[in-house]
């Protein structure tokens, strides 16, 4: 009642903003926008003989100034939730903005960076190029990899779930693998499963199967002592302890793993494609067209391959929150 | 505390019977993986052979599918013991190589993201423009960027110790940076008042309370750290014409078909990697000393 007047405790949902809005911010929006798009047009595109004159170069620092005053003014806005999103995705929008401005009007030679516009361009007119790239390597690799290391990992820790000697021999050795650079393991499953997809999936395997099994043996022993007692005085079985306690309070820390083991398994294919892959797959598009000096190309397949693990995590994300959603973790969200 | 087994009961005899499993699986993987070569390449040219002449020669080729562990070990030896230390042939002049842009890259990327830590948690425009990028990359495969960083400070003259080093240090920049933050705030509420009623300045606080109390988040952000900038420094080693390092070694043993050098230089590298997190944990132990509940 009292803390509704309070500056630092906002409601969710405030019903007169002062600070969102003050007058003429959708002017000052539109001239901002107009002004650094006439900026980006006056710039010479790069190759003319003429280099950009002096002024250009000061009302690029200008809009710079600009810039940084408009996220940090949009940063100190409230705590409304969607404000941080916001001033993120406006510094992102003006980091892509500079890039490209100074791109165009230093010059630089494509060799060293391209600008956002050649990505785009890339993305658009290699796009067969690259959906092949990515059907070699995401949905053949990864996938497989990923799903049969943290399925091996599971099972393997389910089943040395009752053997606690074993547990105690295998999860010091198994959490010193994370201190281990498993992908060097690349040329050998290369020699092993050849060049095809199998010998990137096998790396993967490798290097998912560990966080699995870790998370797995931590996460069965998660379930409260409360909980587990309880179930002993139902009588309960081993089986249906497990079925119904302590599986699903593991979720939690298998999701983990498999968030994990997401970046993980596109970090193994990718670079045990620069080992030796056949003629398509992101990595070795990566390789070879670094190689070639096509940096638009390369930094295009890169684009796909971030796209590809954000999206990834975050489809993990809303799977957890379905799955274990009784979890406090996700319930405070 | 004092009712808990000796260590070697609670850990080593589980950790050594595992061990031991391994390794008689790996001779078991031995024998059975280069059955075929065997047969083909030396048994079957030389007439009848034994089961007993199988499994001796399957364990003793000259290029295996899989070398049986005595005969890394035995790579590993002679390459260390028969070679001076500066020469391309010992491997450790290799793992010294990489640990060398390894260990530059961490100290660097640990500086970068403890001072880009302490930047975000002083201002606010950094926190909530940059720090949410910062942690998304965490999801994207950030070392698919290490041929661009090669390439680009290639053309700029960079050659040597710097492209290697450069990509483990943005390697381990990440989490440090990730760890740091959280870190930076951990101060209770309680704390950061009382250095207030104290009249601490801003630099104060952040030496003697947000800095101290960040410690314990920012040493397994090291482990990692230091653990992803070796995988970046063998990356980095592989397109630069294959002279020196762990990734090149592993390179030049794929290309000549050199089963028994890779494992050796994966052996290494293990060993690398365990050595540098082992000296790490050890800073730790060392720095957070004073800090064991009594």
């Amino acid at each position: 009642m009292s803390g509704s007047s309070k500056p630092t405790l906002t409601s969710t949902a405030p019903a007169k903003p002062p600070p969102l809005a003050p007058r003429g911010l959708p002017w000052l929006i539109a001239v901002t926008a107009l002004a650094a798009a006439a900026l980006l047009r006056a710039v010479p595109t790069p190759g003319a003989d003429n280099p950009a004159p002096t002024i250009l170069l000061l009302c690029a620092v200008a809009m710079l100034v600009v810039a940084g005053f408009g996220v940090q003014r949009v940063a100190a806005l409230g705590s409304h939730p969607a404000f941080g999103p916001l001033s993120a995705a406006l510094f992102g929008g003006w980091v892509l903005y500079f890039w490209q401005l100074g791109i165009t009007l230093f010059d630089v030679p494509r060799v060293l960076l391209p600008a956002p516009s050649v990505i785009g361009q890339m993305l658009l007119e290699r796009w067969d190029t690259l959906a092949a790239d990515f059907v070699q390597t995401v949905g053949k690799a990864v996938l497989i990899g990923w799903a049969l290391g943290s399925l091996l990992g599971f099972c393997v820790g389910v089943a040395i779930d009752r053997a606690p000697f074993l547990q105690r021999g295998l999860l010091p050795l198994a959490n010193l693998t994370s201190t281990v650079p498993l992908v060097a393991v690349a040329p050998i499953m290369v020699m092993w499963f050849g060049f095809e997809w199998p010998s990137k999936a096998a790396v993967v395997v490798l290097m998912t199967f560990f966080p699995m099994l870790i998370n797995t043996l931590a996460g069965l022993q998660a379930a409260g002592v409360l909980e587990r007692e309880l179930m002993h005085s139902y009588a309960a079985s081993y089986r249906r302890t497990l079925l119904h306690l302590r599986l699903p309070a593991a979720m939690p820390f298998v999701f983990g793993a498999l968030k994990i083991n997401a970046t993980l398994a596109l970090i193994g294919a990718i670079v045990a494609e620069f080992f030796g892959s056949p003629t398509v797959g992101l990595g070795f598009r990566i390789s070879t067209e670094a190689a070639r000096m096509n940096m638009g190309l390369v930094w295009a397949a890169i684009v796909v391959a971030a796209v590809t693990g954000s999206l990834a995590y975050a489809l993990l994300v809303a799977l957890e929150r379905r799955v274990a959603f009784w979890h406090p973790s996700v319930r405070h969200r | 505390m004092k009712h808990t087994p000796p260590i070697w009961r609670q850990q080593a005899l589980p950790v050594a019977t595992v061990l031991l499993a391994a390794l008689l699986l790996w001779y078991a993987g031995a024998v059975g993986l280069n059955t075929a070569g065997a047969i083909e390449r030396v048994l079957a040219p030389n007439g009848p052979y034994s089961r007993a002449d199988l499994i001796s020669t399957t364990l003793n080729m000259q290029r295996p599918v899989l070398p049986a562990p005595h005969q890394v070990a035995m790579d590993l030896y002679t390459s260390l013991a028969d070679w001076p230390l500066d020469s391309p042939r010992n491997l450790l002049y290799h793992a010294a190589v990489t640990a060398q842009s390894t260990l530059v890259g961490f100290v660097l990327g640990t500086l970068l993201g403890v001072v880009l830590a302490a930047a975000i948690v002083h201002s606010r425009t950094l926190d909530r423009a940059l720090l949410p990028w910062i942690v998304a990359s965490q999801t994207v495969p950030v070392l698919a960027i290490a041929p661009i960083v090669l390439v680009i400070l290639g053309s700029l003259g960079f050659s040597g110790i710097a492209p290697k080093a450069t990509i483990a240090m943005y390697l381990c920049f990440f989490p440090v940076t990730v760890a740091m933050v959280q870190g930076l705030r951990a101060p209770q509420r309680i704390e950061t008042e009382l250095l207030h009623t104290y009249a601490a300045s801003r630099w104060q606080a952040f030496w003697l309370l947000r800095l101290p109390s960040a410690l314990p988040f920012l040493f397994p952000a090291l482990r990692v750290a230091v653990a992803a900038g070796l995988v970046g420094a063998m990356v980095a080693e592989l397109p630069t014409g294959a002279q020196a390092g762990l990734g090149a070694r592993l390179l030049t043993g794929s290309y000549y078909g050199n089963t028994v050098g890779i494992w050796s230089a994966l052996v290494l590298s293990a060993l690398l990697g365990l050595g540098l997190t082992a000296a790490v944990a050890g800073v730790e132990r060392l720095v957070l000393r004073r800090r064991r509940p009594a």
